[in-house]
């Protein structure tokens, strides 16, 4: 099963983990929102936040290696960007900069999304007034994540067993008839899911 | 699924950390990104059949797994889906910008891969630009090439690419527009990036769509009648929203290269050196094609050709996909295997 989807620190108890979900996006985004705000040689406030962050980091008791291994999963796009950034004057400065902004924002949302669990997120994203038909999309979206993931897991495994080792041509036609053979299963899947919402008495 | 975690691996090429855009780019991308998604809500909520908004959400969480499936390239890296096209051609254009939308939230959210801040932005250019672009690039092939499967195919390997190709630009704007990247260095960086991994996402989609067209064909009938039942107005709308990002994102430099360049030097308050820096310059000398003196213009004949050249690989691409007996009958052949590990 997928690492990231699993996120075992999501279910720890800690004083962050207690806190309400609203209350943790709205900090979240307000840090976030802070830090992109802040001038670019801010210095002493990108080391205060640091500091808080980590101080955070530690209050939440989820491992400071498990962070960071999160953190690296998504910094290569920001790695690229400030190398893109380089090729102007004063470019190692913009870089440096914009990488530790970018790295700061990135802490407090793994931080967030490492303490919080989708579904309360949802029901904050509810309690703000998001139009309801997305946070049902995003509901559905979440709720068969897995099981997708394990149909495609299926999918592959009865593949595999039956073929051998296939030329790559061949690969990129098998992977798309996975994915083809996926959403014929899902599409069929979401008809059973709407008569059970319509028994249950569900309206757009 | 194999032991080695795969999330690692998506195509984050155009996801936009935070802290890359400027207060002006990312509030006018998300008043942009909110009235598109605000739209499609009304427009799936008029047109699409109650029965077919499930399908919505569980085709978000298909484009999500779909993007962690490999596919092979030359040199040990791997092609991925950004998903919009076959989203629009499997489920209608503004079923496409929900389902996109929510693939981003929950990268934004669960993953933290794409800013906060840059969500407005993410969306725009992912969930509003690719699937509307792509969608009307499809439905017009279709309209010329015919009704078959050949067509079908040709349009949305077509769009996948010029999807893909016009997201990335419009992400290169809104990164030159905060002044973080150069655009002289951005828009070649990104587009030429995205040149190639449209080929790579033109190629999955229409395989895909190959495929759910042998298993399957009365689904994409199912994707047309509900976006038949959308209202013109809904869709001239999207259309504006998006002419009216790129040429809030694009047009200032697009307008004028060179200009362009410069405004973007004064205001980070280094013209004086700029004229000096090779590395700003060379971006432009590649660009530029022999015998063609204006830059802006040989840019657009660059872009030309290489969108002739994406179309001529999607025709030919259609082709090798298209049994000779389906093209011929101009329908796509009923009942297929449904056994994933048929040869084909």
């Amino acid at each position: 099963m997928h690492h990231a989807l699993l996120s075992p620190y999501r279910h720890r108890r800690s004083v962050l983990h207690r806190l309400p979900a609203l209350v943790k996006v709205t900090i979240a985004i307000a840090g976030v929102v802070a830090i992109v705000l802040l001038p670019r040689a801010a210095w002493p406030a990108y080391g205060g936040i640091a500091i808080a962050l980590l101080a955070a980091a530690a209050a939440s008791r989820v491992p400071l290696s498990a962070l960071g291994r999160r953190l690296l999963v998504v910094e290569p796009f920001a790695l690229g960007i400030a190398l893109l950034a380089m090729f102007q004057p004063h470019g190692a400065r913009i870089a440096l900069t914009l990488l530790a902004r970018s790295t700061l924002c990135l802490g407090c949302m793994v931080l967030l999304t490492s303490t919080t669990r989708f579904v309360d997120l949802l029901r904050a994203l509810r309690q703000v007034r998001v139009p309801a038909l997305l946070v049902t999309t995003l509901a559905l979206m979440h709720g068969y994540l897995f099981l997708l993931f394990e149909e495609m897991g299926r999918l592959r495994r009865a593949r595999r067993s039956r073929s051998f080792a296939a030329g790559r041509r061949r690969d990129w036609r098998i992977s798309a008839t996975i994915a083809a053979q996926l959403f014929v299963r899902t599409s069929e899947r979401a008809e059973r899911i709407y008569l059970a919402m319509a028994a249950r008495g569900w309206k757009t | 699924m194999s032991g080695r975690p795969r999330g690692a691996e998506r195509d984050r090429t155009m996801h936009i950390p935070d802290g890359f855009l400027d207060a002006k780019t990312a509030l006018t991308s998300g008043v942009l990104a909110v009235a598109g998604v605000g739209l499609a809500l009304r427009t799936v909520r008029r047109s699409v059949p109650a029965r077919r908004v499930p399908l919505i959400g569980l085709t978000a969480a298909f484009v999500f797994v779909a993007q962690m499936l490999n596919f092979p390239v030359a040199g040990g890296t791997s092609g991925h889906l950004i998903g919009a096209v076959l989203a629009a051609v499997l489920l209608g254009p503004s079923a496409a910008v929900l389902v996109m939308t929510a693939v981003l939230i929950l990268q934004c959210l669960m993953f933290a891969d794409g800013g906060v801040t840059a969500l407005g932005a993410n969306l725009f250019n992912m969930a509003i630009v690719a699937p509307g672009v792509g969608y009307a690039i499809y439905a017009i092939v279709r309209r010329l090439a015919g009704g078959g499967l050949r067509a079908r195919l040709l349009g949305t390997a077509f769009a996948a690419w010029c999807s893909t190709v016009t997201a990335s630009i419009a992400c290169a704007g809104q990164l030159a527009l905060s002044g973080t990247v150069a655009w002289g260095v951005a828009l070649p960086a990104m587009s030429g990036i995205h040149a190639l991994i449209g080929i790579g996402e033109a190629l999955i989609s229409a395989l895909v769509v190959a495929g759910v067209a042998q298993i399957r064909p009365e689904l994409l009938a199912g994707a047309e009648d509900s976006s038949r039942r959308a209202r013109h107005g809904a869709s001239v709308v999207h259309g504006l929203l998006i002419s009216l990002g790129l040429a809030i994102f694009v047009a200032p430099f697009a307008s004028a290269w060179p200009d362009g360049l410069e405004r973007v030097a004064s205001r980070l308050g280094f013209e004086h050196r700029a004229a000096g820096m090779p590395l700003l310059a060379s971006p432009l000398h590649d660009y530029t094609l022999p015998g063609v003196r204006s830059v802006a213009l040989s840019t657009i004949l660059a872009g030309c050709a290489g969108t002739g050249i994406a179309f001529g690989l999607a025709y030919l691409l259609a082709r090798a996909l298209t049994p000779r007996s389906a093209a011929a009958r101009s329908r796509p052949a009923e009942g297929g295997s449904t056994d994933a590990s048929r040869p084909a």
